[in-house]
């Protein structure tokens, strides 16, 4: 068994049985991985004493006759959940030299169930970008072309695991940030019901939209992934305190029966046309496997993206507030403790956190409140009423996870242009709805050299991501997108 | 409701963020630009609907009243910029009165 290649379920079977030792396998990959990421840039920290030690701990506990779901899994953590004892950024000068005094519970859980923590992965500052250029603190490029941006905000994560310098990693996903970054990275990326994974140890951005869930190489591995993350947290009040179904071990086979809602309003039309000749031919195999496509129709979508950026901003510059230079991280001086916070903010954040404050800050001021967040809050009643609606006509929703493929490097100067990246994933968000991104072929962007992944969104109704997870793994046991690319060889191995 | 100036100084000072004259403008036009874009909810039918705060049902959480360890304070003074005798030490608040 190769480590590096190796699915998250493979590694774990052969740790259990005791054919190879988790110390094995964290001797393999750490110096894979520091060689790995020269090119790739998917990691802000490496942490590979703690590899060692978590490597040592399975060992013992798997000599000692416990079988771990996870015995063994590299794993790569994004970095803006906690890990005791290590440097956790948010990708943002505020947070560079900040050391975690605890571990964030889907953490936590991921590693008592066996992973082994390779590092602490790069992303967008705060999580507030498509395309990973918004962190402060490093450039991580897309496996598939170094050339291309890897998405955001899970940008290190995504790559990591897209790039073989991970089998499984964490990401957090407000409106898109794990969904769209797997797409352009070729892998699943996973955001379960909003509630549904403990958000203990997440730095916030906007608290309503939140929510942890992991990325894999398959299926399979996301649903061990989430199966370890999962499930209520009194440390979280958010958290949903209601029955656990573990999805590994359920995932069926064939979609037979299943009726699958194509959305009336998003017509293939406005993508380019061998991106949307991929969409139309992922619905068709969706067909082939035996399901029922029927047309729904989400008339107030299309306001997803105007809502979000009244919502989102308006929780981050809330959430955001906390950090001015007296608690945690950095402080720069001034006169008074006024001008200590403005000029802390001020050097600490990078332009896309100030702009989405400042949105934020103005949509709640005295005056604007009502015409702009509660209006907004108003139109998300409306979103996620439409998807209760579509839902009476279907077991689960299938669209484009992002608009293109992944871009170049500062291709989107223009924010709202950016922002436009996520037209598919955010009514979902609004919505609250467990949703996946999952390979569904690839495209030649402009311009470009190398055929870039894609993938396909599916949405289901909340707290069905058993059923979700197993219409992805029909789907991809049938097509096997994923492995009709391979990542760009930065190393010889 | 996207048509007049904003005043974005004043924004940035409720938010506690110093920012240039250089960012004045490039944010504001931004800023704007962005007011443009959401005045689409206009178009949106919103009256006699409720707002969503949270779209799952939740409610209070209450937990026993009793003590449970938590961080030491050493591990979180360990993250302060400036600690001081245990305490996080801040420029003076209180401006003495003439």
């Amino acid at each position: 068994m190769d480590p590096v290649r190796a699915s998250a379920r493979e590694i774990a079977r052969a740790v259990n049985a005791g054919e190879v030792s988790a110390a094995e396998i964290a001797d393999t990959m750490i110096p894979h991985v520091a060689a790995v990421d020269e090119h790739l840039g998917a990691y802000l920290t490496l942490t590979p004493d703690l590899m060692r030690a978590h490597a040592r701990r399975i060992d013992e506990r798997v000599a000692a006759g416990e079988v771990l779901p996870l015995a063994g899994v590299p794993a790569a953590i994004k970095d803006n959940m906690c890990l005791l004892g290590t440097r956790t950024t948010c990708a943002s000068r505020i947070l560079e030299e900040w050391i975690a005094p605890y571990t964030a519970t889907a953490v936590e859980r991921l590693l008592a169930a066996g992973a082994l923590p390779i590092g602490k992965t790069n992303m967008d500052e705060f999580a507030m970008g498509s395309s990973g250029e918004n962190s402060a603190l490093g450039k991580t490029r897309n496996p598939y072309d170094l050339d291309r941006v890897p998405g955001g905000s899970s940008a290190g994560s995504a790559a990591a695991v897209g790039g073989l310098a991970a089998t499984i990693s964490t990401g957090s996903d407000t409106g898109g940030s794990i969904r769209e970054p797997a797409a352009f990275c070729n892998v699943v990326g996973f955001k379960p019901t909003y509630g549904r994974v403990s958000r203990y140890g997440l730095i916030a951005f906007a608290s309503s939209l939140d929510q942890i869930g992991p990325f894999g190489r398959s299926v399979e591995d996301v649903a061990l992934a989430y199966d370890a993350m999962g499930g209520h947290d009194p440390m979280d009040a958010t958290s949903v305190d209601r029955p656990f179904e573990p999805a590994a071990g359920h995932l069926r086979e064939d979609l037979r029966g299943v009726r699958i809602g194509i959305v009336k309003e998003f017509t293939t039309a406005d993508l380019a046309p061998d991106v949307a000749a991929a969409y139309e031919a992922a619905y068709a195999d969706l067909a082939k496997l035996g399901a029922e496509l029927v047309e729904v129709e989400l008339p107030t979508a299309k306001y997803g993206l105007s809502t979000y950026y009244l919502i989102a901003p308006a929780e981050c510059s809330s959430n955001l507030a906390r950090f001015d230079g007296v608690r945690y991280g950095l402080r720069v001086d001034g006169a008074d403790v006024g001008e200590m916070y403005e000029k802390t903010r001020a050097a600490g954040f990078g332009p896309e956190v100030k702009r989405r404050i400042l949105i934020g800050t103005y949509a709640l001021s005295s005056g604007y409140y009502d015409a702009y967040y509660v209006k907004a809050q108003k139109a998300r009643t409306r979103i996620a009423d439409d998807y209760r609606r579509a839902f009476a006509k279907c077991d689960v929703i299938a669209s484009p996870a992002a608009s293109s493929p992944a871009f170049t490097f500062n291709a989107k100067s223009d924010p709202y242009s950016m922002y436009l990246m996520d037209y598919y994933t955010i009514p979902v968000s609004l919505a609250g709805l467990p949703s996946l991104s999952v390979p569904c072929g690839s495209a030649l962007p402009e311009g470009g050299s190398r055929a870039m992944p894609l993938g396909l969104q599916l949405a289901s109704p909340l707290f069905t991501e058993r059923a979700l997870l197993g219409y992805a793994h029909a789907y991809e046991r049938a097509t096997m997108h994923a492995a009709k690319l391979a990542p760009v060889q930065v190393v010889t191995s | 409701m996207a048509t007049e100036r904003i005043d974005v100084r004043g924004v940035a000072r409720l938010a506690r963020l110093a920012l240039s004259d250089d960012e004045i403008e490039r944010y504001g036009a931004q800023l704007e630009d962005l007011l443009q874009h959401v005045d689409d909810l206009k178009q949106l039918d919103t009256s006699d609907v409720p707002a969503t705060a949270q779209v799952i049902e939740s409610r209070n959480v209450m937990r026993p009243d009793v003590i449970v360890p938590c961080l030491a304070h050493a591990a979180v003074m360990a993250g302060a910029p400036q600690p001081q005798h245990g305490f996080f030490r801040v420029p003076k608040i209180i401006a003495e009165v003439e």
